[in-house]
């Protein structure tokens, strides 16, 4: 089955090439360190899902691209055509020239209703080009106007056109101390309409990928790229193919699907985090070793601890013993905050996965009661190795980790709201106070449910 | 996108005209191939004249001839007739000029109620021709100074005008304020009864105090002569004189006064022009920096204002640079920002310039920083790759600060000592259309915007106390 990719605004178009880049210089490396059979059989099912042939012989990536200025979209499709590993389709963009000035009503009540038709048949043209579909997966950030706004709007369609299709947003948390002014209200709005038509939502926050920049991959002039290029990574070794336990023999061939059958078992809870272990510059790669019990121990932690990359792990934190809902501190005997989870999923890619004991996962305190431990944890494989690294393991989480991060955005955006800054740029829009409190509303509840997990 | 700027009267023009100078050599640095490209566009027509006159567009391919997106207004006609004697006579036709011949007199009532009255058909058709060529209008940029007859009151008029005739369409003024010892003794009246305009009907407004050039123009050329800079300093920075030639202490060095406003110009809208990696549009900027209304007076700073001759310089002189932006006399006007309330900060950086580098400053530079309590955060940023030419990196950072107040109270106080005495009002009031309740709304409205700054910084320093989040039934 095959993802159609819905790139929004500058961030959704700057990040869904390096996504396609991650994806395709993956399965172009000769780092696999598998069978030539296994080699082929990954690279067919990458190509399924991402790509179709065009007569050129150059893979086409399925997305479709939309923004409201210009000049993204142009300076991502040459760059995308210049690799000469894949391309874009020429065809499946979408682009004006004043830009939603960072307004999020802008995006959503003007340029959506206006541009619907066009954008639409461009994601139907890319839908109709696919076999079998497999679902969306738009990218944006929530911080602007278009990518967020916009976004809102598209995904809406998109399940409004395809009501039985899964639908995964990736959505870009800005940093916090502002990219924008008004991002925490953009945000706002983004997120409680997001709810209401996506499957789930896989959540990227920029401060966290900046520290793994800056302390894990010692770079040291940090570019929006070099922030991109880490989130590519991370996604690619999501999406790039596995093994399920269901799909047996051959590589799974609905990766939207089983990630929302493993990870959203109920429309409250839609919230999903990242987090990819190892991760450091290229040219350390070849000098360093790591074992699976390290690497599966260390992920746990983060888990456990809300740690946002593997430095920095407050080893102190343990579940709650089993019965009891107050967790403590094992030295300090203070209530520690422990990340309770309502799902995970764990991806293992590379040498020796087969053997890897993922039990500590299975553990019952780390999970809410309502799902069997056995329903609650799911792993999938393979013995390809992605991205130069020998041994990569991912957490794909739907649990607390969210939880301090959504409170943050909603308490900063509440403080302006109650001040009325800003407003009168929305209503300008057609976006009147009643439909900020709304969206307030439909978070708290968010917050609420994922609080009292 | 376009921005379509409009020079009203002397100061306009000749700020305009070296905006356009300086925007015609920012795009030959950059477009070697002289293809003309979207950037180009912003400012620029590409005109077939083979065919005599005014051709069609032509919107691809080779440069032919360059005309510039403009409408400019004089009722003398020296500045605009200086302009199409000199070199850019090329870039403009007679159908974006208007001029008459006696001026106004430095009376706001002749250029706004006279001149405005007289000339509106003409400059609505005049507009509604140029807006036509551009393909997609993004906003109005006014170029004037406040203190004289035509830029002030004929310029809000137009203000007014454009927002009649495109509401849809932002529209920013940049203008120049008059200082205490400006010579024009009745500057005090146009500058607020343009005020009251400028309140109502700009969307953003850039204020200037030529007190403020002066003083950089000096500093530039002191350290220039100083050698404190240790390394050999290009001389034809865009930002001190077009012509490279040193001005003499005694004259007023307009010019390089003016290449800093028209700097300011070219910065503002290069992130809407060339790329980056977190592009910055005019509808951003006054999205982000406009929270309330009638608050959308931006105090500016453009930082470094000299060039180096080593291009790659370390992060401390990079870091120097944003300092800079926030230090009193980098402002533009007579301010002070960091000993005032903050609602909002925009920093528009050009050049070899990282998010890391951008983050690292923001966190070092904010302790001592005041913002208002609902926006602690308040901070607007954009990328843009394409430096201006001379320097490696550049920095414009606009701030919607309470320390504009004292220049409006000083505005008010000039005001009140003509008003009380009744002084030369009657020049005004024989004006058709003209009557006394327009100083006193004038003044009125000037009053409460000063009220308003007030009650903000009233605020500052105060108990913070958060409003309490909604209660959600479990």
């Amino acid at each position: 089955m095959s993802i159609v990719t819905v790139q929004l605004g500058q961030c959704g178009n700057q990040i869904g090439h390096e996504v396609f880049n991650a994806i395709c210089s993956d399965v172009h490396g000769t780092h696999g360190l598998c069978s030539k059979k296994e080699n082929e059989s990954y690279r067919d099912a990458c190509k399924e899902r991402f790509f179709c042939e065009e007569e050129s012989g150059v893979p086409v990536a399925r997305a479709v691209l939309v923004d409201m200025e210009p000049k993204v979209i142009s300076q991502t499709l040459s760059m995308a055509a210049r690799s000469g590993y894949w391309k874009y389709n020429d065809q499946s963009h979408f682009c004006q020239k004043q830009g939603s000035g960072n307004n999020w009503a802008n995006g959503y009540s003007a340029h959506g209703p206006r541009h619907k038709e066009v954008i639409m048949n461009l994601v139907q043209k890319e839908a109709e080009k696919c076999d079998r579909l497999g679902g969306f997966f738009t990218i944006m950030s929530m911080a602007g106007g278009t990518g967020s706004g916009l976004g809102a709007f598209v995904t809406q369609c998109l399940r409004d056109a395809f009501p039985t299709s899964f639908i995964l947003n990736h959505v870009i948390w800005p940093y916090g101390t502002g990219e924008v002014i008004v991002q925490n209200y953009n945000s706002v709005l983004t997120l409680s309409h997001l709810y209401q038509s996506s499957d789930a939502l896989l959540v990227h926050e920029n401060d966290v990928i900046h520290k793994i920049c800056a302390q894990l991959m010692n770079i040291k002039q940090i570019s929006f790229r070099d922030v991109n290029q880490v989130i590519a990574h991370q996604l690619g070794s999501v999406f790039q193919p596995t093994y399920t336990a269901e799909s047996g023999l051959h590589y799974s061939r609905n990766p939207l699907g089983d990630l929302m059958e493993t990870l959203v078992p109920h429309p409250e809870f839609k919230m999903l985090a990242l987090r990819n272990i190892p991760q450091m510059p290229e040219n350390s790669l070849a000098y360093s070793t790591f074992s699976w019990p390290g690497l599966i121990k260390h992920l746990r932690q983060m888990l456990i601890a809300n740690a946002k990359m593997e430095e920095g792990i407050d080893w102190q934190v343990r579940p709650p013993p089993l019965g009891s809902s107050i967790p403590s501190s094992h030295l300090t005997n203070k209530p520690v905050h422990f990340n309770t989870s309502i799902a995970n999923l764990v991806i293992l890619r590379g040498k020796d996965t087969h053997s890897v004991d993922l039990g500590s996962f299975r553990d019952p305190s780390l999970y809410t009661s309502w799902l069997n431990p056995q329903d609650a944890f799911h792993a999938w494989k393979t013995p390809r190795a992605f991205n130069k690294y020998e041994k990569s393991a991912s957490l794909v989480s739907n649990s607390q980790f969210l939880l301090k991060p959504l409170d943050n955005v909603v308490g900063k955006a509440w403080n302006m709201f109650a001040s009325k800054a800003y407003i009168h740029q929305y209503t300008k829009f057609g976006i009147e106070e009643e439909d900020f409190l709304d969206s307030f509303t439909a978070l708290e509840q968010v917050i609420s449910s994922y609080t009292t997990l | 996108p376009v921005s379509l700027p409009f020079a009203v009267g002397q100061c306009g023009n000749q700020v305009g005209c070296r905006f356009w100078d300086l925007a015609l050599r920012e795009h030959a640095a950059v477009n070697k191939k002289g293809i003309y490209d979207e950037a180009l566009s912003s400012f620029f027509r590409n005109v077939d004249t083979r065919s005599g006159g005014d051709g069609p567009d032509i919107y691809k391919g080779k440069i032919c001839s360059l005309k510039a997106r403009a409408l400019l207004i004089d009722m003398e006609e020296g500045v605009v007739n200086e302009i199409l004697q000199g070199p850019l006579r090329d870039v403009f036709d007679s159908k974006q000029l208007i001029t008459d011949v006696s001026g106004s007199g430095n009376n706001w009532a002749v250029g706004h109620m006279l001149y405005g009255s007289q000339y509106r058909e003409n400059i609505v058709e005049k507009l509604r021709k140029t807006a036509e060529h551009c393909d997609c209008l993004q906003c109005f940029f006014i170029i004037h100074s406040m203190g004289g007859g035509t830029g002030s009151g004929l310029g809000t008029f137009v203000l007014n005008l454009l927002e009649d005739e495109f509401p849809e369409v932002h529209r920013f003024v940049t203008s120049v304020y008059p200082s205490g010892e400006d010579d024009v003794i009745t500057s005090p009246y146009n500058s607020v009864l343009a005020m009251k305009e400028l309140n109502e009907h700009a969307d953003c407004v850039l204020p200037i105090e030529n007190e403020s050039l002066f003083h950089i123009v000096n500093k530039i050329h002191q350290m220039i002569s100083s050698g404190k800079l240790g390394s050999t300093v290009k001389q034809n920075s865009l930002v001190t004189s077009s012509a490279g030639s040193a001005k003499t202490a005694q004259e007023k060095p307009f010019d390089a006064m003016n290449n800093i406003v028209a700097n300011l110009l070219l910065n503002l809208t290069s992130s809407a022009r060339f790329e980056g990696s977190l592009n910055m549009d005019l509808n951003e900027i006054s999205m982000n920096l406009v929270p309330f209304p009638r608050l959308h007076y931006l105090v500016s700073s453009l930082t470094p204002l000299y060039t180096l001759a080593d291009v790659n310089v370390p992060s401390r002189r990079l870091d120097q640079m944003f300092s800079d932006a926030f230090s009193r006399d980098h402002q533009l006007i007579q301010a002070d920002p960091k000993h005032s309330l903050y609602l909002a900060c925009a920093l528009l950086v050009r050049g070899n310039v990282q998010v890391s580098d951008l983050r690292r400053n923001i966190e070092r530079l904010k302790p001592s920083l005041h913002f208002v309590s609902w926006n602690q955060e308040g901070w607007k940023t954009g990328l843009c790759s394409v430096p201006p030419v001379g320097h490696s990196h550049s920095l414009l950072a606009l701030a919607n600060n309470t320390c504009v107040k004292p220049t409006f109270i000083e505005l008010k106080d000039r005001f009140m000592k003509l008003y009380k005495k009744k002084a030369h009002l009657h020049h005004y009031l024989h004006i058709d259309g003209m009557e006394q309740s327009c100083f006193s709304e004038a003044i009125s409205s000037l009053s409460d915007l000063i009220e308003e700054y007030n009650e903000l910084d009233a605020t500052k320093g105060g108990p913070r106390t958060d409003p309490s989040r909604l209660k959600i039934a479990v």
